[in-house]
């Protein structure tokens, strides 16, 4: 699972560095969206992966912190993933702003430049 | 305030101006506390606040260092006075601008507050997404352009900076800055490993908002299209990252033991420094534009502030410390002067304002001063070059005012911290490039200041409000303040830079959950936007 997990990361980010550097804007926002998913994925990753295990420990019995998921990178994956998407969102807007005023989908505005 | 309709200006308005003086006062009194003057109340000058009560390292925790106080002093001070700027036009040229202001404000607050790697990040991230709108703000091709680069950079940045905490989450198994630190130096070799690697990412992100070379190249065109109320505030931006930078160095450095990793660490800050300068010094040569000239400024602060910072000592921290409270005031008076000179020149007229008509101020050049004999200058023309004259001093690091007493400290304090014998090396570079960059300064704002006020034959006389004249008038006079004051500054700033270079105490303030045992101030200050 490891492998497959880091094989899905390892894809995303570079399929991401590579969108981002191309000259459209979609295709820039495009390439920051899949680094978006590449990192939360890797954020996921990093609270030790486990099939079946509940993030949150009982406290009446002695639990074994072993059986369980790490819970802070569940939250700090949903803190990322809202933050990351109001960003692309944000980014959107200023896509067709640039859009509209230069005319163009280029990065600079001007497809010779 | 976002609930208050467009048409009650004056209401958000009142609203504004008073979370920003409550914000100035709350910073003030906090700075006030941290410094020695009442040590029964928070020993060693930090005081920790765990939010909603759950002890560090296992709930987010703020933490109020002398470091911090001062940053928050500053942020407030610039806040204030751009907000009063804006007042006079800029904030009719788009929706939202008080709103935004205030988020920023937060945010900026809340980075240096915050004892919490994850907990900055979300804090950058306020301070970013109000960044976002207010780059913008006033619309225009040029702010569309740089803030499509500028968004598009921050946000890989974001991304390097979440991947970097994460790590450093998966190696030590926590998120708070004094546990990591403390965990650093008990991790295995392959930990080692992974955990400076995390580092190291973690750094790229903070050196990228501290607009250091080579990830610098979004900071001119985005600060030099802000509106300039805007890019006044931006200015102590580039501080946030300068600051985490400081913060996590000076907490790695003492607790780890072993070497600091790498953009940390001294050898890289001083490099990193030094090549930002000089390029920042190249830039103001070849910059036509008096706001695109001051955004180069920024950069070449920056990385004077860097390779200060890198080339260690403790004397060195105090000095850098003054250079940055004196290049912040600097560079924000400029900024707004810049906007100012612009009405007095025809071109360069690409800001699409919807209303241009005064608010009923009394403009500044009423009194005209014509009974002097020979050539009458207005006193808004007086002022301005009075004004552009000032901040050229500052900025270059010329006598009588605080940009000299800065980099007179900084130089002083490379022969301080050295031992007897032949000069090192570094010593030289630093000398050679604070030297240079200063002199190449000089020529670069005098042949600006040729250009704007001299050699143009159609200037015309502009308008100047009192609320624009006057926060221009207190930034620099708080710079002059700073320069007959530098004996008590930088008592305050040692004191900083001592704290500073013994994390030990800061460590253990936050993991025993020092609670301070006056009245708790400190959480109103990140509260303050959100009430808005």
């Amino acid at each position: 699972m490891e492998a497959i997990y880091a094989l899905a990361i390892g894809v995303l980010t570079a399929s991401g560095v590579w969108l981002v550097l191309r000259p459209r804007t979609f295709q820039v926002i495009m390439g920051l969206s899949l680094l978006s998913y590449a990192v939360n994925l890797f954020i996921f990753g990093m609270g030790r992966l486990m099939i079946g295990g509940a993030p949150i420990i009982e406290t009446v019995a002695q639990a074994d912190p072993a059986l369980y998921d790490d819970p802070v990178p569940q939250a700090l994956v949903l803190t990322a993933i809202v933050i990351g998407f109001a960003m692309t969102a944000l980014f959107l807007v200023v896509l067709l702003a640039s859009r509209g005023l230069t005319g163009n989908d280029h990065v600079d505005g001007d497809p010779e430049a | 305030m976002l609930l208050f309709t467009e048409a009650r200006r004056a209401a958000r308005t009142i609203i504004a101006l008073v979370a920003t003086l409550a914000n100035l006062l709350v910073a003030l009194a906090l700075a006030y506390i941290a410094s020695d003057a009442v040590p029964s109340i928070w020993p060693d000058g930090i005081a920790v606040y765990p939010l909603g009560g759950w002890q560090a390292p296992f709930g987010i925790v703020l933490v109020l260092d002398r470091l911090s106080a001062l940053m928050l002093v500053l942020n407030a001070v610039l806040a204030l006075t751009s907000l009063i700027y804006a007042l006079a036009r800029w904030r009719k040229a788009g929706p939202h601008f008080q709103s935004l202001f205030q988020f920023l404000i937060m945010g900026v607050n809340g980075a240096f507050l915050t004892g919490d790697l994850f907990n900055l990040f979300v804090f950058v991230e306020v301070l970013l997404a109000a960044s976002y709108g207010l780059l913008l703000h006033g619309l225009g091709e040029p702010r569309v352009k740089a803030g499509l680069h500028y968004i598009a950079i921050n946000l890989a940045g974001s991304f390097v900076f979440l991947i970097g905490v994460s790590l450093i989450y998966g190696v030590t198994g926590t998120l708070n800055m004094a546990d990591v630190a403390a965990r650093a130096s008990l991790l295995t070799e392959d930990e080692r490993i992974l955990f400076e690697t995390g580092i190291a990412i973690l750094g790229s992100a903070f050196l990228l908002k501290a607009g250091a070379w080579p990830l610098n190249f979004w900071l001119p065109p985005a600060y030099g299209t802000a509106a300039p109320p805007v890019a006044a505030i931006f200015s102590i931006m580039t501080k946030v990252g300068i600051y985490a930078l400081l913060r996590l160095g000076s907490l790695l450095a003492g607790a780890s033991g072993a070497s600091v990793p790498a953009p940390f660490n001294d050898g890289w800050l001083f490099g990193i420094g030094i090549v930002t300068l000089v390029l920042g010094t190249a830039g103001i040569l070849t910059a036509s534009q008096p706001q695109r000239l001051v955004a180069y400024c920024v950069i070449a602060s920056a990385g004077t502030l860097l390779a200060a910072l890198g080339f260690g000592g403790t004397a060195m921290k105090g000095a850098a410390l003054y250079y940055l409270t004196s290049s912040v005031l600097a560079t924000g008076a400029f900024f707004m002067l810049c906007e100012m000179i612009d009405r007095t020149r025809q071109t360069g007229e690409d800001i699409p304002l919807e209303m241009m008509e005064p608010v009923g101020q009394e403009p500044v050049d009423a009194d005209f001063t014509d009974d002097v004999v020979g050539i009458v200058i207005p006193a808004a023309m007086a002022f301005l070059g009075m004004g552009f004259l000032a901040c050229a001093l500052l900025v270059a690091g010329l006598p009588p005012l605080s940009g000299f007493i800065a980099k007179f400290l900084i130089l002083s304090a490379t022969l301080t911290d050295t031992a007897p014998g032949p000069v090192p090396v570094t010593v030289w570079v630093l000398w050679t490039s604070v030297l240079g960059s200063s002199l190449i300064a000089i020529i670069a704002l005098c042949r600006m200041g040729i250009l704007l006020f001299w050699s143009s034959d159609e200037i015309m006389i502009p308008r100047l409000h009192l609320v624009e004249a006057a926060p221009v008038a207190v930034l620099l006079l708080l710079s002059v303040a700073l320069a007959i004051e530098t004996g008590p500054a930088m008592d305050y700033l040692n004191l900083a830079g001592n704290s500073l270079s013994s994390p030990q105490i800061y460590i253990d303030a936050v993991l025993s959950g020092n609670r301070p045992s006056g009245p708790l101030p400190a959480p109103s200050i990140p509260m303050e936007g959100i009430r808005q």
